[in-house]
């Protein structure tokens, strides 16, 4: 279908609702005697509650509700979903923290959950909440991963011995010793990966809706998955499943930080119950900062083992990780994409060694990449690290280490088997696109200028849609329009343009005529939602089937409407045909007979509707390389990213416009990550960057145009072909751009610059770097 | 989060505006642009029992040249600022300035009487005002002031204006021929406080440095001259003038404070670096056409 074909770079369907101010997102949803919700967070990063004295509170005008954790406890509700399952080193099982709604008598981090004051008005209940006496004991606070398995550290959890959750194990522990045994170069290096937060455009935010009438929780919500986080509601509420109803609208940014569900939705739903009207909560800004779970942050040791040659022998990696104060839901996940940490290389042994530490901070949950790009941080900066050392072009020693497309599947010595990819052309493509030959001669032009000039390269590869399922159903209507039905929710990607995309391509519609629907569990089966860069794969791949399915019934319709056999129908553009007659019918016509029995076939069911489900055990591996130059102002720090060239390999590109839209996006937020974000504690564990005034973000002046070009490698295991493509160009952007930075600064003989890389930190290499 | 209850006022005049400053004095807060002060309040930082809102009062407003001096009333917007002839003419350095304030949003709102009040460390036009040497002009029942910026800022947010007076206007004198001024400042992104900063005026013929007049903001509780450095470039060409010794009076003159953006060394080290850039422009100014 023209236009909107499989590969056009169909604009969203979205974007003239959302620019003009029509999109519907939680704070939108307003009910009749909706009252307002405030949470009271810890001012403390760790204390013991002695008291909470809510009297003054309230009786404070306009309130309707105080409520602590001992209102929490009294309700007789569950803890919020707390994963288990890992084991610690010792092979116990991995410590599991309760995790009330509301605290009762510890606070854990600076923004804990300690009261819920709902109000006429949410000024009503702010102003209510300042009256809630409580009398804290300070208790000492860890916050930074490093010290937090330090022995002697403040416990968070009384009974978790030295803060550790959980530890993980990859790889091969005896191979790899004996690799590094004989190897001639032994690379090493520790990497601080710092702490960042989604900063999501749209700030999380829940309506609480409990009907007395039918007993019935409704919910409107930000999320990722309707169907899952239903499911979490309804086992911390202990009610049946069908007495939950979740309600997604417009979601603006999640990046794995609305993943799961978070403390103020049952909040809103118990405190609605009691007074008897929905309740609103919606989050600031600054509560953002203070209450989102947190992404990153973790302490890597590297080795690299290699031959004389520069074939690499062997890989160690042991990681610290942060899990913050309680055990998130999904956090854990980032131990699934260690997987990473391979690269696109041979090398014949690994081992990868992670524990998991409490802290007095935010907890943290996946954020976009959850694990992959911290991974590939470590293997792509390593690779350029061992050729520094060796004195080698860190793209000959790429290209030597690479899996060859003749080796594919390929079996890589931590977690996965990649099945295709063509790694050392993707990487020949870039280097042509990023004239890389010529790079000294504008190195040199920089130096003239005073500035000093860096290329820095990476060829990242993650796992994208891990094995899983996902739903989609196709419904024409008895006037042959049509509604989709999603079971994966947007949160700015593009759902609904790709999927009617898609269906249109394949049934030959009219997208005006499409209606996209998702997010609501009342009309939604399944939901198993965005997530892991999995949408265009397993939601695209059920809205094939559905596409397949509705196809097979319409052409048993037309057949029987034209007087043939099936199997003497075409089908294309919309249209049914046959040699055997000129009559034609369009697929809409079929429709309105599916909705009429006795236009039927005797034993066909009426309607043309279908359920799909694309279910599969296995994944894929988007691929690509990065190529970044930066130019240093010596005398400041000052960094500019003068040029940005991607080739990628997400296979079958469904959408090239969206799909820029992706790895730009994705290019952002890793060059935030690695140039200015983070998310910063002082000794006593109070956050100090709690605002846009101190967390920088990245603006369009800190990023140039981005060259993207893909060379699609499609994939078998998914039958659009298509890879992931969500998380990748954040995987790419944090080493290419650390690569760049240090190359730029390797010649005053800087090795590596920790992220963030601010002026500051930048100016203080150099200065280090001419102490000797 | 919101801001606490407060009463608000509105006066339609000048007189009226004094009076309530006079009644209410500590416990009232002047709103201009509001962009700064809406955020403490709705952060809860500051808790003024009284906001008088100075918006309608139209003798606060406006730029013009008056007695040989460009009067800027206080409730102009920067974005006016930004955009006056008068400025672009009579106040380079303004004119330069002026887009490193904020955003365009803000600059909408943000009046220049606000930033000479609130007189932030890191803010671009209280060390314009500074370098040019103009006045600062406030009012109150008690009589009207003019005080010379050297004397207006007094330490970290701290001004010479009383909690009964109002920021009424700044009077600026015209660049004179023969004068350059030069604006340069550091931050994380462009429209960020600056980490270091400076404005600069100065009379350079053939190189050589007069009356400079370099003041230091971003790095100090609030702007500074460089009065040693001003001292020992004087008379001086450029860049004859040794580095060194420019650095060993900026060493003297200057005594960073860090925060999260950069340490005392850190900054000392770019306001050093921008005073050579700005000595630099200053001279090539001066010799182009
Ligand atoms: C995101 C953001 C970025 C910013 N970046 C910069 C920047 O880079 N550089 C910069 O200089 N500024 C910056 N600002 C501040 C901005 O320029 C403010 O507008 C300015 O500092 C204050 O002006 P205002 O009119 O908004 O004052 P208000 O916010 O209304 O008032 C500020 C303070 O001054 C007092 N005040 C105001 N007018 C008078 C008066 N006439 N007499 C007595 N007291 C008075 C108020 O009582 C209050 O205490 C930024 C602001 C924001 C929100």
């Amino acid at each position: 279908m023209g236009e909107f074909a499989i590969g056009q770079g169909v604009p969203r369907f979205e974007d003239p609702r959302l620019v003009r101010g029509g999109g519907r997102y939680v704070d939108d949803v307003a009910l009749p005697r909706m009252a307002y919700g405030y949470v009271l967070r810890s001012p403390h990063a760790h204390a013991r509650i002695r008291s909470i004295d809510t009297g003054k509170a309230k009786a404070a005008p306009g309130v309707l509700a105080v409520l602590t954790g001992s209102d929490w406890e009294a309700a007789g509700w569950r803890d919020l979903p707390v994963p288990g399952g890992m084991k610690r080193r010792d092979g116990s099982p991995s410590y599991k923290p309760r995790f009330p709604a509301l605290v009762k008598d510890r606070v854990r981090w600076v923004g804990d959950y300690v009261a819920f004051v709902v109000g006429e008005t949410l000024h009503q209940a702010a102003d209510a909440a300042e009256l809630i006496e409580i009398d804290y004991e300070p208790l000492p606070a860890v916050t930074a991963t490093a010290n937090a398995a330090v022995p002697g550290a403040p416990l968070v959890w009384d009974d978790c011995p030295g803060n550790v959750c959980f530890a993980r194990f990859e790889g091969d522990k005896t191979a790899t010793d004996a690799a590094f045994a004989r190897a001639d170069h032994i690379v090493k290096h520790r990497f601080v990966i710092n702490r960042v937060t989604a900063a999501t455009m749209e700030p999380r935010g829940a309506v609480g809706d409990y009907n007395v009438a039918d007993g019935r929780y409704t919910l409107y919500a930000v999320l990722q998955r309707a169907q899952g986080y239903r499911a979490e509601l309804a086992q911390v509420l202990g009610v049946p499943e069908s007495m939950v109803r979740v309600v997604a609208g417009d979601v603006g940014g999640s990046f794995g930080m609305k993943s799961a569900i978070f403390n103020e939705n049952p909040l809103t739903l118990l405190a609605s119950k009691l007074i008897g009207r929905p309740v609103k909560w919606t989050g600031t800004r600054s509560e953002a900062f203070l209450g989102d779970a947190q992404g990153r942050d973790n302490v890597t040791d590297a080795e690299l083992a290699l031959d004389k040659d520069g074939n690499f022998l062997g890989l160690r990696v042991k990681s610290l990780v942060n899990a913050g104060a309680y055990l998130q839901p999904g956090m854990p996940a980032f131990t699934g994409n260690l997987g990473t940490l391979a690269g696109v290389y041979k090398t014949p042994a690994s081992h990868v060694d992670v524990t998991v530490v409490f802290s007095n901070t935010n907890p943290m949950r996946p954020y976009r990449g959850n694990g992959r790009p911290e991974a590939a941080y470590v293997i792509e900066r390593m690779v350029d690290l061992a050729a520094d050392e060796l004195g080698l072009d860190p793209y000959e020693l790429r290209r030597l280490n690479m899996i060859p497309p003749e080796a594919m599947p390929f079996k890589t010595s931590v977690t996965f088997t990649y099945d295709c990819g063509e790694f050392e052309k993707s990487m020949d493509i870039a280097l042509k696109m990023a004239d890389v030959n010529s790079f000294e001669k504008r190195r040199a032009a920089a130096r003239k200028r005073g500035k000093l000039r860096g290329i820095g390269l990476s060829f990242t590869i993650e796992r994208a849609a891990a094995g899983g399922f996902e739903g989609a159903e196709i419904r024409f209507d008895r006037s042959g329009t049509v509604t989709l039905v999603s079971g994966s929710h947007s949160q700015g990607q593009g759902h609904e343009t790709v999927f009617k995309q898609l269906v249109c391509d394949r049934l030959g519609l009219d997208p005006n005529e499409v209606y996209y629907l998702q997010g609501d569990t009342d009309q939604v089966f399944f939901g198993e939602g965005t997530g892991g860069s999995r949408s265009a794969t397993m939601a695209g791949s059920a809205f094939h089937l559905a596409s397949e399915k509705i196809v097979v019934k319409a052409t048993q319709i037309a057949a029987h409407l034209l007087k043939l056999e099936a199997a003497d129908i075409n089908f294309a553009d919309g249209i049914f045909s046959s040699a055997k007659t000129n009559q034609t019918l369009t697929i809409q016509e079929v429709a309105r007979a599916a909705a009429d029995p006795s236009k039927l076939p005797k034993d066909m069911e009426a309607g043309l509707v279908s359920n799909a489900v694309f279910d599969t055990d296995t994944q894929n591996f988007p691929n690509g390389c990065h190529i970044c130059e930066v130019e240093i102002d010596e005398d400041t720090g000052e960094v500019e990213i003068v040029d940005y060239n991607v080739v990628d390999d997400v296979g079958t590109v469904l959408n090239p416009l969206l799909l820029h839209g992706q790895i730009d996006g994705g290019i952002a937020q890793g060059l935030g990550q690695v140039l200015m974000e983070d998310i910063r504690f002082d000794a006593d564990g109070q956050l100090l960057t709690g605002s846009f005034m101190d967390y920088a973000m990245p603006r369009a002046r800190n990023t140039p145009a981005f060259h993207v070009e893909s060379n699609p490698v499609p994939t078998k295991t998914n039958p659009l072909g298509t890879k992931g493509a969500g998380e990748a160009g954040c995987v790419g952007a944090m080493p290419a751009v650390a690569n760049a930075l240090v190359d730029a600064l390797s010649v005053l003989g800087v090795k590596h610059v920790e992220m963030p890389a601010t002026p500051e930190r930048i100016w203080r290499s150099i200065q280090e770097a001419r102490a000797g | 989060m919101k801001a606490p209850r407060f009463h608000y006022v509105r006066p339609e005049s000048l007189d009226a505006t004094l009076g309530l400053l006079a009644e209410y004095g500590e416990d009232a807060r002047i709103l201009a642009g509001g962009q700064s002060l809406m955020p403490t309040l709705n952060m809860r930082l500051s808790q003024p029992k009284v906001l008088i809102d100075i918006n309608r009062i139209e003798a606060l407003k406006g730029i013009a040249v008056h007695d040989g001096m460009v009067r800027i009333g206080a409730l102009a917007r920067h974005v006016e600022v930004m955009n006056s002839p008068i400025v672009a003419e009579a106040l380079p350095l303004i004119a330069e300035a002026m887009p490193h304030v904020a955003h365009v949003a803000v600059r909408n709102r943000g009046t220049f009487g606000g930033s000479i009040a609130l007189a932030d460390p890191s803010a671009e036009m209280p060390a314009c005002i500074l370098a040019l040497g103009a006045s600062v002009v406030v009012d109150g029942v008690r009589g009207r002031r003019t005080i010379a910026a050297d004397d207006f800022f007094i330490g970290l947010y701290e001004t010479a204006r009383e909690p009964d007076e109002l920021l009424v206007e700044v009077l600026l004198p015209p660049q004179k021929p023969g004068h350059v001024s030069v604006f340069m400042e550091l931050s994380r992104r462009h429209g960020d406080f600056a980490i270091a900063g400076i404005a600069c005026h100065a009379r350079v013929a053939g190189g050589v440095i007069n009356d400079a007049r370099l003041a230091y903001f971003g790095s100090e509780a609030k702007p500074v001259l460089g009065t040693r450095t001003m001292a020992i470039l004087n008379g001086k060409a450029w860049p004859t003038a040794s580095n060194e010794v420019v650095n060993a009076a900026l060493d003297e003159d200057l005594d960073p404070i860090g925060n999260t953006f950069g340490s005392p060394a850190t900054k000392l080290h770019l306001q050093k670096v921008l005073t050579r850039r700005v000595l630099d422009a200053a001279v090539q100014r001066a010799r182009a056409p």
